[in-house]
């Protein structure tokens, strides 16, 4: 390596050869920015077609290939790797630590992505069109009466799940070896730990997703009945293996978030995180939780009696270690100096917003209650309450707040502002009349509903075409700050910044922490 | 035009509607029955003691998430409100409060203590399936449900039950029906304060079969079956829909139940057995040609029209006008009206139409569309072919 410092390559090579940290955290960004607009252009078809009751559009079976697009573009293209991306970015930068440990492997993890949601998108043009089970894709809906497309889909879940595998890998690896001297595990800043955890989660179920996929891939092409109740399967079995995946799978998309908001709001408060520790404890709580409670999605299936009270009891408990964290976020707050520059703002909202959802959770939480509840635009609007307010939010206040550290230049404040009040009022617009839909009796994954849902279905809609066109000013803030944004140097950008991370020149050079610094 | 004006004044209405509901608790809703479908916003109650119970516990719950947020937002725009720079707040550097952090930790605890109890009790009472005073098969089908009443002396009577809005509805070329995506052809009579039990199970892909207003919804799943129960205490019309994604049609297979009371029950059931065993007396009967496409007819515009056409043109299904299938082998036609075609969105309708309906149905495609066949098949014909003979 030597001791010379040497910038990038040029042209073409530098983004497929890289093996710097920096450069796959960046094209691990643009590329989840990608998905997230594919994924919201399918759902502007979905509330297109949900405007007004009677089929307009589009045809129910297309509708069905967007509801399952729409969910999977967005869990693995967008948010999974756009939290992976900012971890390539920060976590190095936060540790002290001059790269991601295993830095090649990072080259492969982020480069075979762009492969598999190729091949994803282009089931869309093959005979019998794209997946159309559902994001969830219970079988036998998913197998013996799936199209043709699902084994594109399937090989797609496999390449995912490798490179996330890979990723939390080089996470782990990193975090353990490469701390700067003095760094002790309760020194690291809480986006480390939450995303060190975050990685412990996914390399314990991603494998258990592509073992699911693998026994549909079996039933699929030979012979096997794992799924198929005919051949002595057990279409739950499908439930319960999927859930074991899904229920962490969804604390994998909101604790970077959770990590996020606690850089940020001690930042513009000025004042350190109320309860470091606690704050630790009650991420590794909810990560150990989500192990023991994937049935909560399955409620309606027939399970006995005590597993039904054991998942519901093992659900509510949640509530308790996410209070503590949303109980700190405000305390953090309490008698602090604040000011509201943009990823304060989304941090803000992100606490409010991300609470609604989870007290939806309570309620949803409650079996009984559940009954009504269960696969109704009730849990559409609950989920995306946590993963639209809760991980798209901390994700565009993360990319507000460290814009500055990357690309040397500050963001427009007005722009960002307007960004956030059109993204806050349009995305309660969209997702809060979906709670009155569900409780009156609309089921969700339906193209067109009775008129009883007709006067909310509209306010929704017109709310995700404000929600999905606001974001094109995020993209042109965030274009316009790289090509002419107004030259900073200050190495600290924000006045109440801390880390390690606001000790590094501004921009961050190519090669950071050469030599390790040293944590008193 | 004159239409679209009309809807957004009463969308503009309707925020304004829905304000003074929330504030005066839905006290305008007897007054305007042409708002009974208009803004819907919360649960039904419903016409069961476990429905009522359940939607008790749901306004417990969400009353006291109300409480928690007012609590914790309050805190939260205070904090906002008070402590900002621009107001001159100098920031303080504590940190870490043993007691707080218990407080908050216990607290919560102790209200999700007060939830679950009275979780465990209706849960145990919605599991409680037993000594039922009649028994239902439900079995989901892409796309429409299957009854079957259970009768002890083996008498039992079975129908389909799929939706009746009209595709014209569907495809906005008529108004929509005050029920639309709503109704069906054979509503599921049950006697009121009766408790029934459902057994539900699925066909093909896994459904789940719901009415709010019954407090039931079930998973519908291929080799299981799954028990429910219900006891409806006030008679009416009680609409569901399907619950879990099942395929192209899941937004289009509803559910109706009409609660009666115990005589206009045991009437319609006495109606029901004996269609059966009018059946029984038809599929002995030779039918003449036309006798076929008219009855065929009928079949066809319920069961076939959607993916063949009323002209036979196809559509998702394949044209029938002019088919080789439907102008060859009478026989070859008959089997795969009675076995589906693997692979394709055919399905079998061997299980789902009777001897009778199928014989017409296969004599009307071969005689309507040009396709002027002459030929027909008889009832006895499709059951032989049925047995495998």
């Amino acid at each position: 390596m030597g001791e010379h410092h040497h910038g990038p390559a040029k042209g073409l090579t530098r983004w497929l050869y890289t093996t710097n940290h920096k450069d796959i955290g960046t094209l691990y960004l643009w590329f989840s920015f990608a998905m997230f607009i594919l994924g919201g252009s399918f759902a502007m078809i979905i509330r297109a077609e949900l405007f007004q009751p009677g089929l307009q559009l589009v045809h129910p079976e297309f509708f069905n290939q967007m509801t399952t697009m729409h969910g999977l573009v967005m869990v693995f293209g967008a948010i999974m790797p756009a939290f992976v991306g900012l971890a390539n970015w920060m976590i190095p930068m936060m540790i002290g630590a001059p790269d991601m440990a295993l830095p090649r492997m990072n080259n492969l993890s982020f480069w075979i992505l762009p492969f598999a949601f190729a091949m994803l998108a282009s089931t869309l043009f093959m005979q019998g069109g794209a997946p159309n089970f559902g994001w969830t894709f219970y079988a036998p809906l998913s197998t013996t009466y799936a199209p043709p497309s699902v084994t594109f889909f399937i090989f797609a879940i496999h390449i995912m799940g490798a490179s996330s595998i890979m990723g939390s890998i080089n996470i782990i690896a990193t975090v353990v070896n490469l701390r700067a001297p003095g760094m002790t595990y309760m020194k690291m800043p809480l986006f480390v730990w939450t995303w060190f955890i975050t990685a412990f989660l996914l390399v314990a179920v991603m494998p258990v997703l592509a073992g699911a996929v693998t026994m549909m891939l079996m039933d699929i092409h030979f012979g096997t009945s794992f799924f198929s109740a005919a051949g002595g399967g057990d279409p739950v079995l499908f439930q319960h293996v999927f859930w074991f995946f899904g229920h962490p799978e969804v604390y994998i998309l909101i604790l970077p978030g959770f990590g996020v908001v606690s850089q940020i709001i001690p930042t513009f408060a000025r004042k350190p995180l109320f309860g470091y520790a606690s704050m630790v404890y009650a991420t590794a709580s909810i990560a150990f939780l989500s192990f023991i409670v994937w049935a909560h999605h399955m409620y309606t299936v027939g399970l006995p009696v005590a597993g039904e009270l054991f998942f519901m009891y093992a659900t509510l408990l949640i509530a308790v270690p996410t209070g503590v964290k949303v109980f700190n976020w405000i305390t953090t707050m309490f008698k602090g100096s604040m000011t509201f520059e943009t990823p304060m703002l989304f941090s803000i909202a992100f606490v409010f917003l991300f609470t609604v959802g989870g007290l939806s959770g309570v309620m949803l939480a409650m079996a009984p209650v559940d009954f009504q509840y269960q696969d109704t635009y009730f849990v559409v609007a609950h989920f995306h309450y946590t993963m639209v307010a809760g991980a798209i939010f901390s994700l565009t206040a993360a990319t507000y707040y460290w814009l500055p550290k990357w690309t040397g230049r500050m963001y427009s404040e007005t722009m960002g502002k307007t960004h956030f009040w059109l993204s806050f009022f349009a995305f309660n617009l969209t997702f809060f009349p979906q709670h009155f839909v569900g409780l009156a009796g609309m089921p969700r994954r339906i193209p067109d509903y009775a008129l009883q849902f007709a006067d909310f279905n509209m306010v929704s809609s017109i709310g995700a075409f404000f929600y999905g066109s606001s974001q094109i000013l995020f993209l042109f803030n965030v274009i316009r700050t790289i090509r002419s944004g107004r030259p900073i140097t200050d190495p600290k950008v924000w006045e109440g910044a801390q880390g390690l991370e606001w000790t590094v020149a501004t921009p961050a050079p190519y090669h950071t922490f050469t030599t390790p610094p040293e944590v008193k | 035009m004159f239409l679209k004006a009309k809807r957004l004044s009463k969308l503009t209405l309707g925020p304004v509607l829905l304000f003074l509901s929330l504030i005066s608790n839905g006290a305008w809703a007897a007054e305007a029955e042409s708002w009974r479908h208009r803004f819907q916003f919360n649960l039904p109650i419903g016409a069961t003691d476990v429905g009522a119970q359940i939607y008790g516990l749901h306004m417990l719950v969400f009353w006291i998430c109300v409480g928690v947020s007012v609590v914790v937002f309050g805190a939260m725009f205070y904090t906002v409100f008070a402590f900002r720079k621009s107001r001159g707040a100098v920031a303080s550097q504590f940190h870490e409060s043993t007691t707080l952090e218990i407080a908050w930790t216990i607290v919560p605890f102790v209200i999700l203590i007060g939830l679950a109890f009275p979780a465990t009790k209706t849960l145990l009472e919605i599991y409680d399936n037993k000594s039922a005073d009649l028994d239902v098969m439900i079995t989901g089908y892409q796309w429409k449900w299957k009854y079957e009443y259970i009768d002890p002396q083996g008498n039992n009577v079975s129908f389909f039950s799929s939706l009746r809005t009209p595709q014209s509805e569907i495809y906005n070329e008529e108004a929509k029906g005050q029920d639309y995506l709503l109704e069906v052809d054979e509503p599921l009579y049950l006697p009121v304060n009766k408790k029934v039990r459902f057994l539900v199970t699925g066909n093909d892909v896994i459904h789940s079969w719901w009415v709010p207003e019954l407090a039931v919804k079930r998973d519908a799943i291929p080799g299981f079956v799954n028990e429910a129960h219900t006891k409806a205490i006030k008679t009416g019309i009680f609409r569901g829909q399907c619950a879990e994604l099942c395929g192209r049609d899941h937004g289009f297979m509803p559910i109706v139940v009409n609660v009666v009371s115990q005589d206009e029950y045991d009437a319609w059931l006495g109606k029901k057995k004996a269609e059966a065993t009018e059946l029984k007396a038809l599929m002995e009967k030779e039918f003449t040609l036309p006798e076929l496409v008219e009855r065929g007819k009928g079949v066809y515009e319920r069961t076939c029209v959607a993916c063949h056409g009323v002209n036979g043109e196809g559509g998702i299904g394949k044209p029938l006008a002019k088919s080789a299938i439907a102008t060859g082998d009478i026989k070859t036609h008959l089997g795969i009206v009675i076995h589906g075609k693997a692979g394709t969105a055919m399905q079998a309708f061997g299980g789902q139409l009777n001897e009778v309906d199928l014989a017409a149905v296969v004599t009307y495609e071969r005689n309507a569309f040009g396709n002027n066949m002459g030929d027909s098949a008889q009832p006895v014909d499709v059951y032989k072919l049925k047995k495998g003979q």
